[in-house]
């Protein structure tokens, strides 16, 4: 008879509880908006924040609010973009393809270190001690706070700076932020030349401290024949807007600090890279 | 007064000698789980306490108007169970309908709470100790409370830790419980505290 009871007892409790939820489901439910959800679906899900927004989640209600443009997200490219427009009914203009550049050829053999650095393996950490453990407190030091914020795995450290693997990049933007140097910067991914140097030292100065060094010769303003480079701080600066990508000013370069790079360049090497410890 | 005073041991005794985390070991997972941040261990604690004064002014009057009247004592656990986890069901539908930024704040947690064993030992230890009504509520505000400076003062803790170099083999969950253990023991230092300072 007690077992009857206690049966009774929990199973009227839970049935009234499922009642109840059942009950308030009905009526205080939310009904989730289905234009989040399908858009949310087109989005890649990598959460990188190139959008602005905290995640896919956060640009997934922004976009179907209106409040976003649908081309912000980088990762998911041209066919999200139109993924989305296709979804919303609503023109969309292509995103621009970037990726992310590492300013600096200072590997070990160009550059040399005025300290040796102990503390934290983080760039951040190092660059707070007096500018850095290189000689050059311009460059990378190749410590990897890019790689360690990277979503997509795609840089790694060689030879003490780092390299991204364009094929991997998404153009998130992460690694230029975080960069404490701010030797990363987002280029656009048809480009073909790039300043491989941050140094807004003097020439002689710059020299000194990095074989590979930007001396702000002006060689390369004078060699181009689109006016697309300006040399300000002593540094190199191409105007991608105008360049065409002769590699006219990679070959007058005296310090080889102009290169002409062809994108995705490391996609092979990459899997020998092995980050430094 | 007497009432008052009374009162005032069972949150203080709550809160630092028998803190649930650090002294009686319950609700382990979130208290590693969650402490990563601080704002996150903060959203959490709050949540806790939330459900813990819930499901104590639900699970006390149960205990004695129905089981006990009816002789169930023995079916206390499966009863607080269900009765917890379906108010916390209701908890979120609630929120998440009158108060979305709250729920956005919380929302997370609340179905990790839904079989918290915190929670439920809350309920059981407060029949157990023999509160009335009120004492129960207080004890279990002291606990929420407890929980969350435990969540707060250890995630100030893995902070430093996630700083500094720790030797490989300790690397991860290891520092974690080693670290988790000398913050309990700290807390033993808190025992007979409280009594000492009413006597």
């Amino acid at each position: 008879m007690d077992i009857l009871i206690a049966f009774l007892v929990v199973g009227v409790i839970g049935l009234l509880a499922g009642l109840l939820i059942a009950v308030m489901s009905r009526f205080f439910g939310v009904e989730e908006d289905q234009t989040v959800k399908a858009v949310r679906a087109c989005l890649p899900g990598v959460n990188c924040g190139a959008c602005g927004y905290k995640g896919c989640d956060d640009y997934a209600v922004a976009v179907a609010e209106g409040k976003a443009k649908p081309n912000l997200c980088v990762p998911g490219a041209e066919s999200t973009a139109e993924e989305l427009g296709a979804l919303l009914g609503i023109e969309v203009e292509p995103p621009k393809d970037v990726v992310a550049f590492v300013h600096c050829n200072g590997n070990c053999e160009a550059t040399a270190t005025k300290t040796d650095y102990v503390g934290v393996t983080s760039c951040k950490a190092a660059a707070m001690l007096y500018g850095g453990p290189e000689t050059c407190s311009y460059g990378c030091m190749g410590l990897g706070d890019c790689a360690a914020a990277c979503p997509a795995n795609a840089i790694c450290m060689k030879d003490g700076i780092a390299h991204v693997d364009t094929s991997r990049c998404l153009g998130c933007g992460l690694c230029e932020s975080i960069c404490p140097k701010k030797v990363i910067s987002m280029v656009p991914q048809e480009t073909v030349v790039v300043v491989m140097c941050n140094s807004k030292d003097k020439g002689a100065d710059a020299r000194k401290a990095c074989k590979n060094a930007c001396i702000g010769c002006m060689k390369c303003v004078k060699t181009c024949p689109h006016e697309a480079i300006t040399v300000t701080n002593n540094l190199a600066k191409i105007d991608y807007t105008k360049c065409v990508g002769c590699g006219a000013c990679a070959a007058s370069c005296p310090t080889g600090s102009l290169k002409q790079v062809f994108f995705p360049d490391l996609s092979e090497e990459y899997e020998d890279f092995k980050v430094e410890e | 007064m007497e009432v008052f005073k009374t009162l005032i041991i069972i949150l203080l005794s709550s809160v630092l000698v028998n803190n649930y985390v650090l002294s009686r070991f319950l609700g382990i997972c979130p208290f590693l789980g969650v402490s990563k941040k601080l704002n996150q261990a903060v959203g959490m604690g709050i949540s806790v306490t939330a459900v813990m004064l819930l499901a104590t002014a639900v699970t006390w009057p149960i205990q004695y108007l129905l089981l006990d009247k009816l002789g169930l004592g023995y079916m206390q656990n499966i009863i607080f169970i269900l009765v917890i986890a379906s108010l916390v069901q209701i908890l979120e539908l609630i929120l998440k309908r009158f108060s979305p930024a709250l729920h956005k704040g919380l929302g997370v947690y609340l179905p990790l709470i839904t079989t918290n064993c915190a929670v439920l030992g809350v309920a059981i230890n407060n029949i157990n100790d023999g509160y009335n009504f009120l004492e129960s509520m207080v004890s279990s505000l002291g606990c929420g409370l407890g929980f969350l400076l435990a969540m707060v003062l250890f995630s100030g803790l893995r902070s430093r830790i996630d700083e500094s170099r720790v030797p490989a083999p300790f690397r991860g969950l290891a520092v974690t419980l080693i670290a988790a253990s000398f913050i309990s023991l700290a807390f033993m230092g808190f025992a007979g505290v409280v009594d000492a300072l009413f006597a």
